[in-house]
């Protein structure tokens, strides 16, 4: 299989600030890989610098076989996409869940934007009397699937997603996790995942880096997050602080 | 009528249309929720119909002089007085309300989407971009509005239409510096970053995505600025730099009626009146339009 993310000694900063180090993985086509670790262990920051919006890096970054240049540029829009973490923050607020999802094959020069949206709408689970809505009058999980259905519009077949439930209450959380899982299943999907809920990545990941002050200290199975069977003491710390066993939900 | 009101305010809109018109509406009921901000509807109501039926209005010519009727009180017949060569100071203020609202909207039309880009553009690049725009701006912010003013209608020659170049030229900096605020906070939002991962431009994403956002304070400064601008206006009126004889415009009616103020108040006393008014009009229209367009406030609303 080819690998659908590859990143080789990645090390990306904000201005003088470096923030990770040396970041090196693969993912596989079609798997679904987590990141986890602390606040500030630099998660987020490695799925901006794929998606070209925290340009100053060094190193290479692979996406789908293609070499990625720092910016924002259209093969890439194309091929990756990302779901924020803040559906309150990342939907503008003057703007009909319509007009948001036209968005995207507006500057692409898509045609048959009526016909598209609807079916996105049906896709993400969302019923068509939402599309001429505006956030305020949505709920957060209502929102989150906008914000999905938007990274989906262009078809792109990497997907990053930055904490994509935890703003969101419990008994949302399952749905939009339910909703990502059967997306994958049906879109062929590679799914680049950061969060630091524990049983998130074994409910929808096959994979798991452990990043801790800017370096990947361990990748492991999602199966030795099921038995805790870390090499790493900070992952092991980090599996324990979780509640051990109840991550095999 | 029900049925109107349902379809405006439905929770599901079925169309695009439907969307914007359900939006405008609340904002309406919201305008007309507030008792100040119907009277300043009213007053600018009032200005515009005075303005636009001036000739029917006005029972007299506002520039035609009658010598024999100088100087007379209000009465039924003058309704506010004679100036100092007999015209008719209502007519005069009905047709000065034309000029007014000329040099309002003018100097909006012109100030206000200057600055709006200008700032935009600035708060959007940052950079040296944002240093050199800000930097004329500053210089334009540093120098007190009506000496500028002053400086540029001198430099221009008196005049209305110099007069109305000059007050935009002071007014856009303010514009600019409130735009950039506004657009340097939502630059780093995660919605404009999704649209920049959708490989929208940067002109794009500031025309369409940022600007949108940054019109609603612009609109209620602009509100609340018309008073300053009418005042600005009327003070080059009345220094002889702005509207020129026998031009009714309200400023330089106050001017000329300064030589009769102790003993013929009228004449420097009504076309003030009307200014007041029109001033506090759109200080109290500016006001609501905050407490509805602010999305501080609640963009639920």
């Amino acid at each position: 299989m080819t690998s659908a993310i590859f990143l080789d000694n990645v090390s990306i900063s904000y201005g003088e600030t470096p923030i990770t180090h040396d970041i090196s993985l693969d993912i596989a086509e079609g798997e679904s890989f987590a990141l986890v670790g602390e606040s500030g262990s630099g998660k987020t920051t490695v799925l901006r610098a794929i998606a070209g919006l925290a340009p100053e890096w060094t190193g290479t970054i692979r996406l789908l076989g293609e070499k990625r240049g720092h910016g924002v540029d259209r093969a890439s829009v194309k091929a990756c996409q990302m779901v924020f973490q803040d559906p309150y923050g990342s939907l503008h607020p003057r703007k009909t869940v319509d007009t948001v999802l036209s968005e995207p094959l507006a500057i692409h020069g898509i045609g048959n934007r009526g016909e598209r949206v609807e079916e996105m709408l049906r896709a993400v689970g969302l019923d068509r009397r939402f599309r001429f809505r505006f956030p305020h009058q949505m709920s957060g999980g209502q929102r989150q699937r906008v914000a999905i259905a938007r990274a989906l519009m262009l078809e792109p077949k990497v997907l990053l997603l930055d904490e994509p439930t935890s703003a969101l209450d419990v008994s949302v959380q399952a749905e939009i996790l339910n909703l990502l899982k059967r997306l994958k299943r049906e879109q062929k999907l590679t799914y680049l995942l950061v969060t630091h809920n524990l049983p998130v990545v074994s409910f929808l990941c096959d994979r798991l880096a452990v990043m801790r002050h800017g370096r990947v200290v361990e990748v492991a199975r999602v199966v030795q997050l099921r038995s805790g069977d870390f090499s790493d003491p900070y992952a092991r710390e980090l599996y324990a602080a979780s509640g051990g066993e109840s991550v095999s939900v | 009528m029900a049925t109107t009101r349902d379809w405006l305010l439905a929770d599901s809109p079925t169309s695009r249309t439907q969307a914007g018109a359900g939006r405008l509406y609340r904002l309406i009921l919201g305008l007309l929720s507030n008792p100040l901000t119907v009277l300043g509807l009213f007053i600018i109501a009032v200005l515009v119909t005075t303005a636009i039926f001036a000739d029917l209005i006005a029972p007299y010519s506002p520039i035609r002089q009658n010598l024999s009727v100088r100087l007379q009180p209000p009465s039924w017949e003058y309704l506010m007085g004679t100036d100092a060569l007999g015209r008719d100071i209502f007519s005069r203020v009905v047709h000065g309300s034309r000029i007014t609202l000329t040099i309002v909207l003018l100097v909006a039309v012109i100030a206000a989407p200057v600055g709006l880009l200008v700032g935009a553009i600035s708060g959007y690049f940052g950079g040296w971009v944002d240093r050199v725009l800000m930097g004329v701006t500053d210089i334009f912010l540093s120098m007190p509005k009506l000496i500028l003013a002053l400086a540029f209608v001198a430099a221009l020659g008196p005049g209305i239409n110099n007069a109305i170049i000059a007050i935009a030229i002071t007014t856009w900096p303010a514009y600019a510096r409130i735009a950039r605020a506004e657009t340097l906070v939502l630059r780093n939002s995660e919605f404009i970053a999704a649209v920049r991962l959708q490989g929208g431009s940067a002109a794009r994403i500031i025309a369409r995505h940022i600007l949108p956002l940054c019109t609603s304070s612009m609109i209620i400064r602009v509100t609340l600025d018309m008073a300053g601008i009418i005042l600005t206006a009327a003070g080059l009126g009345f220094l002889g730099l702005g509207a020129q004889p026998p031009m009714p415009e309200w400023g330089a009616m106050i001017a000329t009626g300064r030589d009769y103020i102790l003993n013929q108040w009228w004449v420097a006393t009504m076309p003030g009146i009307a200014i007041v008014i029109v001033s506090l009009g759109f200080c109290f229209l500016g006001d609501g339009l905050r407490d509805v367009l602010d999305p501080k406030n609640g963009e639920s609303k």
